[in-house]
C-alpha cells in the first residue's frame, strides 16, 4: 500500500504526513513537484504549508504543477487524494472541489486545536469515523475563510458533501461552518485542519484531562488504507 | 518596453478582510470620510514588441484561467501600456 505525499517549493507538513502515513501502516512514496509521475502510488496527500510563498493566491501556482497535472487526471479516474489546508487550497484552485479559500475574516492568522464534527464517513478518507463523530484536529491558517456562491453551498448542503463541519468556533469565517469537502466520487476530500498532527500521542491536541493525546487524525490515514484494500 | 496590464479586484459581494483592515488603519489616522477600502492587483505582463490583438486575447484568457480565481475575483481591466 504507497501513498504519495507530495512536495511543492515551500510545502511544510510533508514530513508530518508522510510519517501519520506510515504510522498508519502504508509505504511513503515523496512526489516531488516537478515530476509528473506518481509513481503508481494508491493515494495522494497534498500537504500544508506554504506553497510558492501564497504567491498570486494560496495554492494557485502549485495547481499548475507538473504533480498536479498527473493528480487532477488520476482524480478524475477515482485515485484518493487528501488535501490538507494548502492541500485544500490546491485541490479548490484545480477545481477538483468546489468554491473558494479567503482570508481569514477576522484577519488573524490562527492557530488551534480544532473541534469538528464528521459529516461525511462515506469517503475514502473518513470511512473509519462514526457518522457525526466529533474530532479534535490541530488548526494552523491564516487563509482558510471557505466561501462559495449561494448556488454552490445548496448543492453542497443537499447532496451531502461537506465533510467536516467547525464545531463551538468558526475560526477563519467560512460559509455554513465548512471545514472541509468531499467530491461526488467520494475520492477526494480537502479541509483546513490538519489530521497529520494528531497522529500520535504526545504530540497531538490536549484531550480532557491529558496534555497533548489527541490521535483523532490517525482515522484518516486507517480509513484510506481501508479503502484501497477493500477496492 | 510594451505592457499588457491586467487588474483583478475581489468579487463585489465578498468581504474583503485586507480592504477592511486598511480602512480601519485610515480611520484610526483620522480619515473618517473614508467609507470603505477595497484591495485587488494589477499585473504586468511585459512583452518584446507591441500586443497584437491575438496577444490581448491570450493576456484575457490567462487572466481569466489564472491570474484571477473566477470564484473570488473579476478581472475589472485590461489594456496595454506603451
Amino acid at each position: 500500500m504507497k501513498i504519495g505525499v507530495v512536495t511543492f517549493p515551500g510545502t511544510l507538513d510533508d514530513r508530518d504526513a508522510a510519517r501519520a502515513v506510515r504510522l498508519a501502516g502504508a509505504e511513503v512514496v515523496p512526489l516531488w513537484h516537478a515530476d509528473a509521475n506518481l509513481h503508481k502510488v494508491d493515494a495522494v496527500v497534498l500537504p500544508g504549508g506554504f506553497s510558492y510563498g501564497d504567491y498570486l493566491r494560496c495554492g494557485a501556482i502549485a495547481a499548475q504543477a507538473p504533480v498536479t497535472q498527473e493528480i487532477v487526471k488520476a482524480a478524475n479516474g477515482g485515485l484518493p487524494v487528501l488535501g490538507i489546508c494548502n492541500g485544500f487550497q490546491v485541490l479548490v484552485e484545480s477545481h477538483l472541489l468546489p468554491g473558494g479559500l479567503i482570508r481569514n475574516e477576522n484577519q488573524h492568522f490562527i492557530c488551534r486545536d480544532q473541534k469538528l464534527r464528521v459529516e461525511n464517513v462515506d469517503t475514502a478518507w473518513t470511512n473509519a469515523f462514526e457518522l457525526n463523530q466529533e474530532i479534535t484536529i490541530p488548526l494552523k491558517n491564516g487563509e482558510g475563510g471557505y466561501i462559495a456562491d449561494a448556488e454552490t453551498l445548496k448543492r453542497l448542503e443537499g447532496e451531502g458533501l461537506v465533510a467536516f463541519r467547525y464545531l463551538e468556533v468558526n475560526p477563519n469565517g467560512s460559509m455554513n461552518d465548512i471545514a472541509g469537502l468531499r467530491n461526488e466520487r467520494g475520492n477526494v476530500v480537502g479541509l483546513m485542519p490538519h489530521p497529520e498532527h494528531a497522529v500520535e500521542a504526545g504530540f497531538g491536541p490536549d484531550t480532557f484531562g491529558t496534555m497533548r493525546s489527541g490521535v483523532d487524525g490517525a482515522k484518516f490515514f486507517e480509513s484510506v488504507i481501508k479503502a484501497v484494500v477493500n477496492a | 518596453m510594451p505592457k499588457i496590464i491586467v487588474e483583478v479586484m475581489p468579487k463585489a459581494d465578498l468581504l474583503d478582510p485586507q480592504g477592511k483592515a486598511v480602512a480601519n488603519a485610515l480611520h484610526r489616522q483620522g480619515y473618517g470620510k473614508i467609507q470603505n477600502v477595497r484591495i485587488g492587483k494589477r499585473i504586468e505582463i511585459h512583452l518584446a514588441d507591441a500586443p497584437t490583438a491575438e496577444d490581448l486575447e491570450g493576456a484575457r484568457e490567462i487572466a481569466e484561467s489564472f491570474l484571477s480565481n473566477g470564484v473570488i475575483e473579476d478581472v475589472v481591466n485590461i489594456h496595454v501600456e506603451a
